[in-house]
């Protein structure tokens, strides 16, 4: 299992198979890290900062306006998920929660429009906003909770030689209007609330027809419903790794059908007098990993599919107010927190106070809230 | 005949210059047939034409038939019917401006459409002849989109301008707002012979229904008895021995009957001799002999006095009307009637010497299928002719009033009738109950609301034909699937349980015969060189070369070159000289060539083949594409024809091009036209286990998706909805035929089949919370609240009220979204409890209109609160309210409550191939397994789901689903066809992913990889209408029976859960008695009762009665029921007495 020497794109230490997670053509070896992950029997793997710092990489490939991808390596399988899952389920967002119906006479139901217009992603900084709580100042709406939106909207037919038949035939996300409270005015004044994308189709109208509402988005997290998500999805994958046996190198006359087991740019045909077979390191990561290659017997034994256990390829598409690459931190800064309130109750557990039991609430805002299911 | 010669011959030079032993090129795309045809007949176009073809065609030769009434009193008055119509659909109301109305005005206003019946009358008034032509004499309701309704022929634009769905089938009706549907019912062909063997009993016969247009039926049986052949029929009292009939029917000599029957085959000749001999030794020689012998057997039920015919002429009458009535006996020329007993005779004799050569009644071939236009012309009939009696009578008494003022007129009595035949039909349709007596007919059931629950379940409806047998009797026979079944009638759809089989549906691409004119066709064969069977003897007819010509069952000749007068026969018709219906085939068994333009066949359209070749060419599919030839073309050049299931036996029809042998003569159109509609949504069908498709066939009409175009604008009873439906990604032609597309109830949901988390067994099903937060599996329930405000007899009538307001001025919860009409405002939440419409009732109304209390001021009347309030435990939204009078001038207010409801836990799932699952549990999103892609499933489903249920199908449309999803387009998974595996897997490994559809996923909970890879796709479900939130049910205490104070039962009465007799079985068996008494008395209906020791009856308040004492009172505890058995048994004159007993 020697690296092709060829390229050195990829550290040496990825083709250690501690780290590897084995592709197989029906089945996959290897998943689970040990009880405890990086510790080996007889081996000292005891906790060192500089070790862990030097390990640890974060580094972004790719980053657009709605999306990131980046590599996160270096831990265990255990924190990449805890990110993922918070990122989906724990980073809040505003969203519609309460319609108020003055008129709607439009085909659309008041309960199917109302549920629409919860979905759509509000671009409205949650930091500014605090919690609604059941009890409290937050119980009801104020100027601290809740923003309000206003949905009017009329259809009327186009006057003739307009070019189209209609006005406001199509309600759209772009027609919701920010109506500040209080001092939100002030607060919002330099990115004022307002969906992520103008372009969802609310509801279809008709001369005649007409939608007035006011609706009120309050701050919660994905796991309340995932209209308060504030990622269309937040995943990983781990990075492929292609081993080539140099025992068995490919035939020259299959190179092509071996490359075309793989997605496209992974593996370089080399034309060095020769024809050989290699695998480009940089291209590696785009593999998909569909193990087309296994089911070819002619490739029998030729090359190997794994995994890399600890390299995580992280793929973000932030849907809400925040930027692609500020989801991380939010969401480790989360983390943190959960991680204070654990250590603080751990702490109070220990000093054995009656009180043991009481766990503090896990938001240092205070306004930690857990709503009623809906 | 020339150019028509030329027209279907045009086609022939494009063979030209092949030899047959080229190889058949495939007609690419001959399945655009299939919308052609539909085009031209829609799906329940049987339904449609067979109404069609009464109202134009059938009620005027009833009318014709019955068109004279005559009175007893003056033999001068008589009133003739000359002419009769239906008009089109119109409204009752008499100061109705604009009398059109449709279909959908009905459907809300619970009014029924009908159009009016109106005839021309002719009749004396004195010694004048009036004419009247306009007479309206009833109204007949009018089938959906036949040709006596609005509806017929409107564009898309025009069906929504009048709230109809273009979707929407038709042929149904609707009376008094419900939509109806009269099934089509299966039945045994009329006037043919059947052969039966009784292998028990030793007996053969042949039977025969015979049924003329007059509506009288009959069955006439000839049948063996101890190996000799008798004449059996109910008018007869005992059976008569089957020479004396034939000499009855005028054949004398033995000879000749022996010629008849038996021919010259010498086993026949034997077998029938003792026949011979017990007519020579019952001493019937003659014709009179017989017709005396007869004559003393025959039922007399004669009523009209008069005098006393001769016994043989009571025979002869019966011989000649009764007996095999549909046989015409014209001038008392019994020939054809001999002939015909004679031929029933020789079918026995030929079973008896052989047991192959009895007759199959399951055959497909020898069924009718009889529809709306039968059922309402027999009914019009005995409407009408009692319409007639009772206009006769009426008649009579007025003409035999002596002193008149004016000279009687009979329209004016006419007027007076009153709405019999309205009435008749509203209660035949609107019941389902058919009993005429006229014609011995007592039928239930005939007709069924029509299922609105899915698209797909009124289309099923529509195509659902239903049989005459008893569904209790435990026959397999019926129920088998019948090879000639196929192409016909449905495989797999057909209900489970006690009515499998006997309740099936019709194929795609059929058509239901209606009756085609008679003479017309027996003059044709004559003109063909058929010989007069009057004409013919014993020995011509059984002749070695000779085949019989029947026409309907009736025998009308001879002919010897049987092949050449069939294929002459199909070019006349394949010409278009005789309707395209008309069957005729060749039955070399029994040496018949028979010829069928009856009522009823099923038949459906095949591709013309000659010398090898389709007539259907790449170049007319090519023009049928572009919309220049229809399919009626197609059959006019001859290219397609109509065969029946008889004809089709006497095919030889290839299935593809490919297998086109010199003899072939038909090629199928497509393969999947054998399947239904409700069938035809499975994709790849032909890879699943069979029961498989039978059970999706049940569960795909309680899927819950869209109905019509028109849903937002129909009050139904009960309608559920789907909020966001999806067409499926793998389709198959049948749906986008039947415009399941448009129509869909289901979804696409992204499957991961695996386990997960144990609550998935027995295939529950796992659902990811955040696809159910999206909208996913979300519907709606709309259901239906009507009142009627009355108006009653005394002159009271019902009121609305607005909300009542308490001593402060506050208006009470339960009132608060009643407006001040006294309704409930649409778009308001309705929560448990509260009134949406707060009618007000006199408490006077049923008091006598003579009562002069009520002084005509409404205020003066007292009223009390008969609210409607809303009773389901969750809560919904007012929908709509409507208000609008009833045929009757009541108002009618009905209010539609939605509710939208989101999936739950135990609501029911399914795909597409009788998989069924209910919701096990619902999973945050961040636990749910993703791939590579970051895709989450929408479901998971346990693999165990698999290995026994065979749904290969599914398992391909998760992969062809999954290509398409990748490709960006759909797929078909056809039946016998549709995208190929191997495609599929070819575009998934174009896209990066595994051939085989399975995906590497990750674990949501531990973040590390799965060990496996899971078949991960998406797969069309349904949401199936059986919700938890409809069925959910528990109770700790609550209402009571009052007669038995035992607990009520049933979800809708808070009922209890009831401890059986099984159940109380077990606990006996552990010992657990006092469990048992708690169960069985202390919970449930427990009562306190004073006994006497010493009489042993029940007394009171510690006194008996009987002894007038209280001296040795006990109390104890027993069932309010027992205590209730008691009593009723002393009611009865039992005394039950009770033993006590210290324990």
């Amino acid at each position: 299992m020697s690296p092709s020497s060829s390229s050195n794109a990829l550290p040496q230490s990825v083709y250690n198979p501690r780290r590897h997670v084995g592709i197989h053509a029906e089945r996959i070896s290897d998943v689970s890290s040990t009880e405890y992950p990086g510790h080996y029997p007889n081996e000292d793997h005891s906790w060192n900062l500089d070790v862990f710092k030097q390990n640890l990489q974060v580094k972004v490939q790719r980053l657009s306006q709605r999306s990131i991808e980046f590599d996160l390596v270096g831990v265990d399988a255990s924190i990449a998920n805890a990110f993922r899952r918070i990122l989906i389920a724990e980073v809040p967002t505003l969203a519609i929660e309460h319609v108020y119906v003055w008129n709607n006479t439009s085909v659309i139901h008041d309960e199917i429009l109302a549920h629409r217009l919860g979905l759509v992603p509000l671009n409205a900084d949650p930091a500014l906003m605090e919690y609604r709580t059941p009890t409290g100042i937050n119980a009801q709406p104020n100027d601290r909770n809740t923003l309000v939106f206003q949905l009017k909207v009329e259809c009327s037919r186009a006057p003739r030689g307009s070019g189209k038949e209609y006005i406001n035939d199509e309600v759209k996300s772009g027609d919701l209007v920010w109506v500040p409270q209080g001092e939100q005015g002030s607060v919002f004044a330099d990115k004022p609330p307002a969906p992520t994308n103008k372009n969802i189709v609310l509801a279809k109208l008709r001369p005649g027809q007409e939608i007035d509402m006011e609706l009120h988005a309050t701050k919660n997290v994905g796991k309340e419903h995932a209209k308060w998500s504030p990622v269309a999805t937040a995943s990983y994958r781990l990075h492929p790794l292609i081993v080539l046996n140099p025992e068995k190198p490919i035939p020259p006359h299959l190179a092509q059908k071996f490359a075309s087991c793989f997605s496209p740019g992974v593996v370089k045909i080399g034309d060095h007098g020769e024809v050989r077979v290699l695998i480009d390191e940089r291209g590696m990561r785009n593999d998909s990993v569909s193990r087309e290659v296994l089911r070819h017997e002619e490739f029998a034994g030729c090359v190997e599919l794994k995994r890399i256990r600890d390299w995580f390829i992280f793929s973000v598409e932030s849907e809400g107010p925040y930027e692609p690459e500020r989801m991380l931190p939010e969401a480790i800064k989360i983390m943190r927190e959960k991680l204070s309130s654990i250590r603080t109750a751990a702490e109070a557990l220990l000093s054995g106070g009656n009180e043991g039991g009481d766990i503090p609430p896990s938001r240092t805002e205070g306004a930690d809230v857990e709503m009623a299911d809906s | 005949m020339d150019d028509q010669e030329e027209g279907w011959n045009s086609s022939v030079p494009v063979w030209r210059g092949l030899s047959l032993t080229d190889p058949v090129k495939a007609v690419e795309d001959k399945w655009l047939l299939l919308p052609a045809f539909l085009k031209v007949k829609g799906l329940v176009k049987q339904h449609i034409d067979s109404f069609n073809y009464f109202v134009d065609v059938d009620i005027k030769n009833i009318v014709k038939a019955n068109s004279k009434v005559t009175s007893d009193v003056d033999p001068r008055f008589w009133l003739k019917y000359t002419d009769v119509h239906v008009s089109f659909p119109d409204r009752t109301d008499p100061d109705a401006i604009d009398k059109s109305i449709t279909p959908h005005e009905c459907r809300l206003r619970d009014t029924t459409y009908a159009g009016q019946i109106i005839v021309t009358i002719q009749y004396t008034r004195g010694k004048q002849l009036v004419r009247r032509p306009g007479v309206n004499i009833g109204r007949l309701p009018i089938m959906l989109r036949s040709n006596k309704c609005v509806l017929s022929g409107q564009s898309e634009a025009s069906l929504a301008r009048m709230n109809e769905c273009p979707l929407d089938p038709g042929g149904y009706f609707i009376v008094k707002g419900t939509e109806k549907v009269i099934l089509v019912q299966e039945q045994l062909s009329k006037n043919r012979i059947i052969v039966e063997v009784d292998p028990v009993k030793g007996i053969v016969q042949a039977s025969c229904t015979s049924s003329t247009h007059g509506g009288l039926k009959s069955k006439t049986y000839v049948a063996t008895k101890k190996s000799k052949i008798y004449l059996r029929h109910n008018s007869l009292h005992e059976d008569i021995p089957i020479v004396i009939a034939l000499k009855a029917l005028g054949v004398q000599s033995d000879k000749e009957i022996l010629l008849l029957t038996a021919g010259n085959h010498d086993a026949y000749k034997s077998t029938f001799s003792p026949n011979l001999e017990e007519a020579a030794k019952l001493g019937v020689f003659t014709r009179h002999q017989a017709l005396e012998y007869i004559g003393s057997k025959v039922k007399v039920n004669r009523k009209v006095i008069g005098p006393r015919r001769p016994v043989w002429e009571e025979a002869l009458e019966a011989l000649a009307t009764i007996v095999l009535a549909h046989v015409p006996v014209v001038n008392l020329d019994f020939r054809g009637k001999a002939i015909f007993v004679a031929t029933m005779t020789r079918r026995v004799l030929m079973a008896m010497d052989d047991e192959k050569m009895v007759d199959d009644r399951d055959y497909v071939g020898n069924k009718r299928l009889e529809l709306a236009g039968q059922l309402l012309a027999l009914l019009f009939e005995d409407l009408f002719k009692t319409f007639n009696t009772n206009l006769k009578s009426a008649i009579d008494k007025n003409l035999s009033k002596t002193s008149r003022t004016s000279e009687f007129d009979a329209f004016n009595t006419m007027k007076f009738q009153g709405d019999h035949i309205t009435a008749g039909f509203i209660r035949a349709i609107s019941t389902g109950n058919w009993s005429l007596k006229r014609f011995k007919m007592e039928r239930a059931g005939v007709t069924h609301v029509l299922s609105r629950l899915s698209y797909i379940s009124a289309l099923g409806m529509m195509t659902r034909i239903s049989s005459q047998f008893e569904k209790t009797r435990k026959v397999s026979g019926p129920r088998a699937l019948q090879p000639s079944q196929w192409g016909m009638l449905c495989p797999s759809d057909t209900p489970e349980g006690e009515a499998c089989g006997l309740v099936k549906n019709l194929a795609l691409m059929t058509h239901i015969t209606t009756d085609v004119e008679e003479g017309p066709i027996v003059k044709l064969a004559f003109m063909l060189g058929v010989e007069d069977i009057a004409l013919s003897t014993g020995a011509e007819i059984y002749g070695p070369h000779t085949y019989v010509v029947n026409v309907n069952g009736s025998i009308i000749g001879l002919t010897r070159y049987p092949s050449r007068f069939v294929s002459n026969f199909r070019k006349l018709r394949r010409a278009g000289r005789v309707s395209e219906f008309v069957s005729v085939y060749i039955n070399n068994h029994h040496r018949t060539v028979l010829i069928a333009s009856d009522g009823g066949r099923i038949c459906r359209p095949m591709i013309i083949v000659e010398r090898g070749r389709p007539r259907v060419t790449p170049g007319h599919v090519a023009e049928l594409k572009a919309g220049n030839l229809t399919f009626d073309d197609f059959l006019r050049k001859g290219l397609v024809e109509y065969l029946d299931v008889n004809e089709e036996n006497d095919s030889y029809i290839a299935l593809y091009e490919a297998d086109i042998v010199p003899t072939t003569t038909h090629l199928e159109i497509e393969p999947f036209t054998l399947l239904g509609a409700v069938a035809g949504l499975i994709p790849y069908p032909h890879h699943n286990q069979s029961p498989r498709n039978t059970y999706q066939c049940a569960m795909g009409k309680q899927a819950i998706g869209a109905i019509g175009y028109n849903q937002l604008n129909r009050i139904d009873t009960l309608l559920y909805l789907s909020v966001y439906p999806q067409q499926p990604m793998v389709k198959t032609k049948t749906i986008e035929l039947i415009g399941y597309d448009r129509l869909p109830a289901g979804q696409n949901a992204t499957v991961a089949v695996m386990s997960y988390s144990g609550y998935d067994i027995e295939d529950a099903l796992i659902q990811n919370k955040a696809s159910l937060d999206r909208g996913y599996g979300r519907c709606q329930v709309l259901r239906k609240n009507a009142t009627l405000i009355r108006k009653y007899p005394n002159g009271t009538f019902d009121r609305l009220a607005d909300a009542p307001v308490d001593e402060n001025g506050q208006v009470q919860k339960k009132y608060d979204i009643i407006q001040a009409d006294g309704l409930a405002g649409v778009g308001e939440r309705v929560d448990p409890g509260d009134v949406y419409i707060n009618k007000q009732t006199p408490t006077n109304a049923n008091a006598n209109a003579n009562d002069t209390s009520f002084t005509g001021q409404a205020a003066t009347v007292p009223y009390k609160n008969t609210p409607m309030t809303y009773k389901s435990p969750v809560a919904g939204h007012i929908d709509k309210v409507m208000i609008t009078d009833t045929e009757n001038d009541h108002t009618l207010i009905k209010v539609l409550i939605r509710q939208t409801r989101r999936p739950e836990l135990g609501d029911k799932f399914s795909s597409r191939h009788g998989q069924k699952g209910v919701c096990g549990l619902i999973v945050n999103q961040e636990d749910m397994p993703f791939n590579d892609q970051g895709i989450v499933p929408d479901t998971i489903m346990n693999p165990h789901g698999f290995p026994s249920r065979m749904t290969v199908g599914k398992m391909i449309e998760l992969l062809a689903g999954k290509a398409g999803v990748l490709a960006g387009k759909l797929q078909y998974g056809t039946a016998f066809g549709g995208s190929k595996v191997e495609d599929m897997s070819r575009i998934l490994i174009d896209n990066g992913f595994s051939y085989a559809g399975k995906d590497m996923l990750t674990s949501g909970i531990t973040g590390e990889p799965l060990e496996a890879y899971v078949y991960f796709g998406p797969i069309y479900y349904q949401k199936l209408k059986h919700m938890v939130m409809d069925k959910m049910h528990a109770r700790a205490r609550g209402p009571r029976a009052t007669l038995t104070r035992q607990p009520t039962e049933g979800r809708s009465r808070e009922g209890g859960l009831r401890l059986g007799e099984m159940e109380r079985d077990c606990l006996i068996g552990y010992g657990a008695t006092q469990l048992l008494l708690e169960r069985l008395m202390i919970s449930s209906d427990k009562f306190e009762v004073n006994a006497c020791e010493e009489c042993g009856l029940m007394g009171y308040n510690g006194w008996c009665t009987y002894c007038k004492s209280s001296k040795k009172m006990a109390q104890l505890t027993i069932p309010y029921a027992a205590k209730l058995l008691f009593q009723e048994l002393m009611a009865m004159n039992i005394v039950p007495r009770l033993v006590l007993d210290d324990a």
